[in-house]
């Protein structure tokens, strides 16, 4: 058998968090701690509680043309694990053995400048990816077909849109060929359909035999386009296995099936518009709950923080089964314009009713969703609150209703004989 | 596929220069050195001109200045202008390298930290893109060679390739060691200025190099430190006819143009694999 072609054996990745976080050190600091040092009695060693592991002990191998994603919670080491494989910032333990060219893609767009045109651009970028100019000659046409950028071409890319920006940034990342793939959370970007477009690349280039290394908190993308997945949980490897098990054992897992997530204000999602305080899932007495009888009304409530007004401000939310498939989305301003909640300057209280009859047994989570419409997303995290639902809807005199049915939702239909 | 294994593990201080993926990443240090040079001029109405603009305005204020007003002169019968351009275009070279370099990381921090190549083309582009200001700026002193009907000598023209050799050795080795601390303490970007500043006027600029035979120590050391200084006394002698070309001094020169250049190079190769943590 051949030897893998990642091999990370025991990786670890601390970094120095100082008691006071300043970015950078100002040379007076250092004299300030060098003649602390010189005088005996005065401790100069930092303690050890200011050294962060961000990744503990890490390994795990990766076969020649297998896809593997990785997921884990927010600091779980992720993004951490790619700078390393990437070779942006190195280990301070263990050992990574690479068998093969890699190309890392940890964000797009790297490097483009807003003066340059973007055929300029194209070129720029595929340098900074590793790709030589020749190879990005005879990828050219191909990369403008993808981007469906041809009539801008020769426009400076702040001059684009940021939905043409993100494409073009796409389109020539997608058309690297490097043996080993290593790809972040960079398909959150764009339309759907433009999502899907990436996906499927992505998809392609698993097929074709190359080594993909792919980080995600869209577990549907990572069931379709992964053989393995690894999950990490405070920098250590929690699961490693197939992606099917691994990402519903993740979604899962308990700790954020409390019924309600609040965020305080400084690192509460969203922008100087709107801002996402708590979200909560709630029952019809007004109690926060997790386990939901499927005859009884769920309520998601939302409490914003509402900075500026805007016309197209969307908030809504992602409904996820456990698997991390999307049951719906909804949004406050679906129906009919005389029907929306009016949003105010300050705290808003937007409440969600889910009728009964309509879920499964299972369990839910729910993602939050804020938006300019069709310009920009505000608030795009993963799932935050998490409700179990026990099947109890229907008046069925004949069967027990509890009986586990495979779907989604398990809405009761009306049949009629025609 | 062997051949391309390589492997990821905690660094060690210093690590030798890999020439081979150097050359591998020449594509990128082409286009980044293309990238500088286009942007710099975009949306200016003068555009290029703007690199023949500044040496000459201040060619024509720091001679009213220094020759006219204050009374310095070149030493000999050499034109003051042309004597003065000569130096002013060699030292903004160099210090427009110094300051490019000393920045470039930091400027590019969102490369450094997003992917992986030899970081050191990033000062190597900020000493490359400084050589096409001075090639532009060289037509103006073409032109004032041909006003004064100056010949340049056949050796002056030799060796120009080694003055701008050491040129660029020195103020790379300098702007990497620059770079490389600016990551860390960004004092430099206040103190560099300022130095630059005082450095111009202990580099014979505006002045001959024998304004300072009163001043032997001063002379030695500004020969010794400063490589600049050697290069530009050199060409002034082997373009304008200013004297004779002292090997002596040009061979000292190089020589601290190389000890700036690996110095430099150390450092910088010590301490990159953080730059992405710190910068």
């Amino acid at each position: 058998m051949t030897k893998p072609i990642i091999e990370i054996e025991n990786v670890g990745k601390c970094y120095r968090i100082g008691a006071n976080k300043e970015p950078y050190l100002s040379l007076r600091d250092e004299i300030v701690k060098f003649t602390s040092r010189l005088r005996p009695g005065i401790k100069n060693r930092r303690p050890s509680e200011t050294d962060f592991w961000a990744l503990k002990d890490v390994s795990f191998n990766v076969r020649e043309g297998e896809a593997i994603g990785i997921i884990g919670r927010n600091g779980a080491g992720k993004s951490t694990l790619l700078k390393i494989l990437s070779q942006i910032t190195p280990p301070t333990r263990g050992k990574i053995t690479m068998r093969g060219r890699v190309a890392s893609l940890l964000e797009v767009g790297t490097g483009f400048h807003p003066e340059l045109t973007g055929r300029e651009n194209i070129f720029l970028n595929g340098a900074i990816l590793g790709m030589s100019r020749a190879e990005i000659r005879k990828k050219f046409c191909e990369i403008i077909a993808f981007a469906e950028i041809d009539k801008f071409l020769d426009t400076p890319v702040k001059r684009y849109s940021s939905g043409m920006y993100v494409r073009l940034a796409f389109a020539v990342a997608a058309h690297l060929e490097p043996e080993i793939l290593v790809v972040d959370e960079v398909l959150a970007v764009g339309d759907a359909e433009f999502q899907k477009k990436c996906l499927g690349k992505m998809g392609d280039v698993a097929k074709t035999g190359r080594t993909v290394l792919f980080v995600s908190h869209n577990m549907q993308a990572i069931r379709l386009l992964c053989t393995r997945c690894v999950l990490l949980q405070d920098g250590n490897v929690a699961a490693n296995g197939d992606p099917a098990d691994v990402t519903s054992s993740y979604m899962g897992s308990d700790d954020n099936c409390t019924g309600e997530k609040s965020w305080p204000l400084a690192t509460a999602p969203g922008d100087d518009t709107v801002r996402i305080m708590s979200l909560k899932t709630m029952n019809g007495e007004g109690d926060v709950c997790s386990d939901f009888s499927s005859d009884k009304d769920v309520f998601v409530e939302m409490l914003l923080d509402v900075r500026s007004i805007d016309a197209a401000l969307r908030v809504g939310f992602e409904l996820l089964w456990q698997d991390g498939t999307v049951v719906f989305t909804s949004h406050h301003n679906d129906a009919a314009a005389s029907e929306w909640p009016a949003l105010s300057i300050g705290i808003n209280r937007l409440s969600c009713k889910i009728p009964p009859g309509l879920l499964n047994k299972g369990r839910y989570s729910v993602a939050p969703r804020i938006s300019l419409h069709c310009t920009r997303w505000i608030v795009h995290t993963p799932s935050s609150i998490q409700f179990n639902v026990y099947v109890a809807h229907g008046n069925n005199e004949f069967w027990v209703v509890s009986t586990p049915q495979p779907g989604v939702i398990r809405p009761i239909l009306s049949w009629i004989k025609v | 596929m062997s051949q391309s294994e390589f492997i990821i593990a905690p660094s060690k201080r210093w690590l030798a220069v890999n020439w081979q993926e150097l050359w591998h990443y020449r594509d990128l240090f082409l286009v980044l050195a293309w990238r500088d040079i286009s942007v710099r001029y975009k949306q200016t109405v003068l555009g290029i001109a703007w690199a023949i603009f500044q040496p000459f305005v201040t060619m024509i204020v720091f001679t009213f200045i220094f020759n006219r007003m204050a009374n310095i002169s070149s030493g000999d019968n050499t034109p003051y202008p042309v004597f003065l351009y000569v130096g002013l275009l060699l030292w903004q070279y160099y210090s427009s390298t110094l300051t490019n370099a000393s920045g470039s990381m930091i400027s590019n921090a969102s490369l450094i930290q997003k992917v992986y190549f030899p970081r050191l083309i990033v000062p190597a582009t900020a000493a490359t893109t400084g050589l096409v200001d001075l090639a532009i700026a060289t037509v103006i002193l073409m032109g004032m060679m041909v006003y004064y009907g100056i010949m340049p000598q056949l050796t002056g023209l030799l060796i120009l390739p080694v003055l701008l050799m050491i040129a660029v050795l020195s103020s790379l080795g300098m702007g990497m060691a620059l770079a490389s601390l600016n990551i860390k303490y960004r004092d430099v970007r206040f103190a560099l200025p300022f130095f630059i500043q005082i450095l111009m006027y202990v580099t014979p600029v505006i002045y001959p190099v024998k304004m300072l035979n009163n001043y032997p120590v001063i002379k030695e050391l500004m020969l010794w430190l400063n490589p600049i200084s050697g290069v530009i006394s050199t060409a002034r002698a082997g373009l304008l006819g200013q004297g004779v070309i002292d090997y002596g001094v040009l061979g000292i020169s190089l020589l601290m143009s190389i000890v700036y250049f690996v110095a430099g190079l150390y450092y910088f190769r010590s301490t990159e694999r953080y730059f992405a943590d710190i910068v």
